[in-house]
């Protein structure tokens, strides 16, 4: 497995992280995180993220399986098993309708959760940053930058130079 | 610090009254040509301005009783709509005088030999229905007349004390507000149907308002929006948040109007099936179909993506259609009982619709015009024009 190198620095809290996450943003860097005990307001658009595209993903399913439990109801109350009930047609999409509605519910939400883990690769039990000692302050009172040393942009020297002038203090290269 | 004043308050007020009184000074010569026509014509108006009137003062309790802030900006537009329950009071007169032509259970003669008409007539009389109507209004004037005092004192006297008061108004005035426009609903629209009955009729006619109200904010923001009026205090945060509403509200809708026909088709008891006979016998399912798409399912789809509700053009629009859908429902309630065999529009529908609502138009106009434009002492304005949906 190709190992990633970070460099991280410390911030002293969350007005300085957005602020430096902000400089890093428009340094041209693309792959780089923040760290902080708590989400913080604005970070999203601070760090230049593009918005997520889980709920068009949630929504695609969502029409399939309406769908499908339309299909599924008709299927077995029509073709497969058809009763009389209660002196209605076979097809009654009255009656299909919550259920149809239900399975949709429970589809998407179901894709809303495993659909957020995989777009966030989770669940994952070990990650590089763990190696610094420093990282573990992220859950408690630490605010910390990760750069990958993938990004186009690094480059040893000027990254660091770039953390440190952002307002990073004790920049650390791991790995 | 802006003042927030129009300079110019001559945009809405006059044409808005000469509307008004061309409009019911034309239904008059309806009213002679054919009474029943009118009255059933003025019920759908007037209960089309009043829902939009009970919308703001929902929109005002929820404001306090939640502590919102976003809507902040958009406080004193809705305190305005709601303090027109007074001039609404007037108005029903009106549909008082037609009693003996709009609800069947008015007729003596009829009651007297219906065994379920006459069981309902300790509740269904003309003097314990209009003894009820008065206390609704009553209640929903004090209530809207307290709150917009409240509001207004604030302007002069930034007292920390009257968020409180506020609160304190609110809470017992979200109960008030839930018990007497549910037994409105019963009363004005139900009852034009005697022997039937629904109990989430009230809940229905509740999803109807608010539908009114939050598409009315986003029409009117806008209007003013085009004119350079709190252009940069309604920004396109505060419309995309009452975009979300209408769209939360739009299946709010349709969950109840679902429920509300999905136990009465199951059941399958003649008494209660009636009501959607009638409304699906002839041309009236045109009508149950275009509210069922048009006042569900296009917006319900329409309102979904992000993008279209940050599209103020986009939902300007959509407010239209939804504003114009909620007149078509309340036209759906009670025109049936009129004409049985097929929808028929009359010139009164429009004249009255637009009569009631200049009216209506220009004592809301008057209000809004002569204070500030938003609650310029309430601690959260700041926070409410900075607001991100981010």
């Amino acid at each position: 497995m190709k190992k990633t190198q970070y460099m991280i620095a410390e911030f002293e809290n969350p007005a300085e992280l957005l602020k430096a996450a902000e400089k890093i943003r428009d340094a041209g860097y693309k792959k780089f995180d923040c760290h902080s005990p708590f989400p913080i307001h604005g970070m999203d658009d601070a760090m230049g993220m593009k918005r997520s595209p889980l709920g068009w993903i949630v929504g695609l399913v969502a029409v399939v399986a309406v769908t499908a439990g339309v299909v599924l109801q008709w299927w077995t109350s029509s073709v497969a098993y058809p009763i009389v009930i209660a002196g209605k047609p076979f097809f009654s999409y009255q009656a299909y309708g919550p259920v149809a509605f239900a399975i949709m519910v429970l589809t998407s939400a179901f894709v809303s959760l495993f659909g957020m883990l995989a777009l966030n690769k989770l669940p994952q039990f070990y990650h590089r940053l763990f190696d610094s000692d420093r990282f573990g302050k992220v859950t408690d009172d630490g605010f910390l930058i990760s750069v990958e040393a993938d990004d186009p942009q690094f480059d040893v020297k000027k990254t660091e130079d770039l953390l440190k002038q952002v307002g990073g203090k004790n920049v650390e290269i791991i790995g | 610090m802006q003042d927030y004043r129009l300079t110019d308050k001559n945009i809405i007020g006059k044409p808005a009254l000469i509307v008004g009184v061309a409009g019911l000074a034309l239904s008059m010569i309806g009213y002679f040509m054919d009474p029943k026509q009118f009255f059933y014509s003025y019920l759908v108006a007037y209960v089309f301005w009043t829902t939009l009137a009970l919308g703001g003062l929902f929109f005002t309790l929820l404001h306090h009783l939640t502590g919102a802030e976003w809507s902040t900006v958009l406080r004193r537009i809705s305190e305005s709509v709601m303090v027109s329950f007074p001039i609404l009071a007037v108005l029903f007169i009106p549909v008082a005088l037609g009693m003996h032509d709009l609800y069947h259970w008015t007729h003596t003669d009829v009651v007297v030999n219906d065994k379920i008409l006459s069981a309902k007539a300790p509740y269904l009389n003309v003097t314990f229905f209009i003894i009820r109507t008065a206390a609704y209004f009553a209640i929903w004037s004090l209530l809207s007349w307290r709150l917009h005092k409240l509001s207004l004192e604030q302007d002069s006297n930034p007292s920390p004390e009257l968020r409180k008061k506020f609160r304190k108004i609110s809470a017992p005035g979200m109960l008030l507000f839930a018990v007497t426009i549910t037994f409105a609903g019963f009363d004005w629209l139900m009852s034009l149907d005697p022997h039937w009955y629904s109990t989430i009729f009230g809940v229905y006619v509740f999803g109807g308002s608010l539908l009114a109200i939050y598409s009315f904010l986003i029409i009117f923001g806008l209007m003013l929006r085009k004119r350079n009026i709190l252009q940069d205090t309604i920004t396109v945060e505060h419309y995309h948040d009452l975009g979300k509403f209408l769209f939360a509200f739009t299946i709010f809708w349709g969950y109840i109007g679902f429920s509300q026909y999905f136990l009465i088709w199951y059941a399958n008891i003649p008494e209660e099936t009636i009501w959607y006979l009638y409304r699906w016998e002839g041309s009236w399912s045109i009508i149950t179909m275009i509210i069922v798409l048009g006042h569900f399912l296009v917006p319900f789809i329409l309102l979904m993506p992000r993008a279209n509700k940050r599209n103020l053009k986009f939902l300007n629009f959509m407010a239209v259609w939804i504003f114009v859908m909620h007149w078509i429902d309340i036209y759906w309630l009670v025109i049936p009982n009129l004409h049985q065999q097929g929808f028929q529009l009359s010139w009164m529908d429009l004249t009255l619709t637009l009569g009631i609502g200049g009216l209506f138009m220009y004592w809301f106009w008057r209000k809004l015009s002569a204070n500030a434009l938003v609650a310029i002492n309430d601690p959260s304005l700041e926070i409410s024009i900075n607001f991100t949906n981010n």
